[in-house]
């Protein structure tokens, strides 16, 4: 019990590290760590095989989280190559794709005044999710490169991503304002 | 979370809002962004003949924190040389306007910004420079 402590999130599931994941195989797993670990199924054991049980559940639910969401995932899968998105620390982007956000949000906001505004909402929203599935589809592919220069480019994607999740969000809310 | 007096006044009565002409070679533009919010900033500086910053614009879209950061900083900037300018440090900001821990990266996207925009005019006035030795020698 002690040694799966240690393990990477793919280690203690299981799984290969590897940005596909089996989604189903994912979910088993977890329902399998969870009853194996579970706190209650210890009741006869020491103080500290109780503790340890306690940690591993607690790191159990952490690791299901992060590898079922792939930006989490992604994120993961960089950190084990010793590859960090510092995105917090690390404002330097791509400058026309900093530009086009900018464009994107001042679009959102001028939305807000316009008499069909539900509509044009709807098909930001629709574009931005095109924008997302593209995104995702280049991180699939550039974390299944061995490669140091893919890794490298599925930060900047990773990153991006993280700017198009936060303008969905807008435009959620500004749906439901609009309601 | 509470924002401190000093952030909800440059959040409410921001200054310095607006855009200069990009293509101007008086005018140093800086674009930055922070993924962990999603916060894009564009701040540019206007620079007279001296060297001296002789107004600033910003255009942010973010938290309060943001705003209020890159408007405190067009104020900052606003009669210092471009060596001056470069000095100022996030932490200032954050002094200043009282940020939490959580709002930092704020800070942070100031301080680039304003370093991007020097390094934008520097690099417009070295591109000029080339070219008028250039017409020069021929």
């Amino acid at each position: 019990m002690r040694d799966d402590l240690t393990k990477n999130h793919f280690e203690l599931f299981g799984l290969p590290a590897e940005f596909d994941i089996d989604h189903a195989e994912l979910a088993s797993r977890y329902r399998e760590l969870q009853r194996r670990f579970h706190p209650d199924r210890v009741a006869g054991a020491s103080d500290q095989e109780r503790r340890l049980s306690m940690q591993l559940t607690a790191q159990i639910n952490e690791a299901f989280q992060i590898l079922k969401d792939p930006l989490k995932r992604g994120r993961y899968l960089l950190a084990l190559a010793g590859i960090e998105t510092d995105e917090d620390t690390d404002t330097i982007m791509e400058p026309a794709f900093l530009m086009e956000q900018m464009d994107l949000r001042e679009e959102l906001e001028a939305i807000r005044e316009r008499p069909n505004a539900h509509e044009q909402l709807a098909k930001m929203g629709q574009d931005i999710a095109q924008r997302r599935k593209a995104r995702l589809d280049q991180l699939k592919q550039y974390l299944a490169s061995d490669d140091n220069g893919a890794y490298q480019t599925a930060r900047n994607v990773l990153r991006e991503m993280q700017f198009l999740e936060k303008l969905s969000h807008e435009i959620d809310a500004l749906e439901e304002e609009l309601i | 979370m509470a924002y401190s007096d000093k952030v909800l006044d440059h959040y409410e009565n921001p200054r310095n809002v607006g855009s200069f002409d990009k293509a101007d070679s008086s005018v140093g533009t800086g674009m930055v962004g922070a993924p962990a919010c999603g916060d894009v900033m564009k701040l540019q500086i206007k620079v007279n003949e001296q060297g001296v910053i002789e107004d600033a614009r910003f255009k942010t879209y973010g938290c309060g924190s943001a705003i209020a950061s890159s408007s405190l900083v067009t104020e900052w900037v606003k009669g210092k040389t471009l060596e001056e300018a470069r000095q100022i440090k996030n932490s200032q900001i954050v002094e200043e306007l009282a940020l939490p821990p959580v709002k930092i990266h704020c800070s942070v996207l100031a301080e680039d910004a304003i370093k991007a925009a020097i390094e934008d005019f520097q690099e417009k006035q070295g591109a000029k420079e080339n070219d008028d030795a250039s017409s020069s020698a021929a």
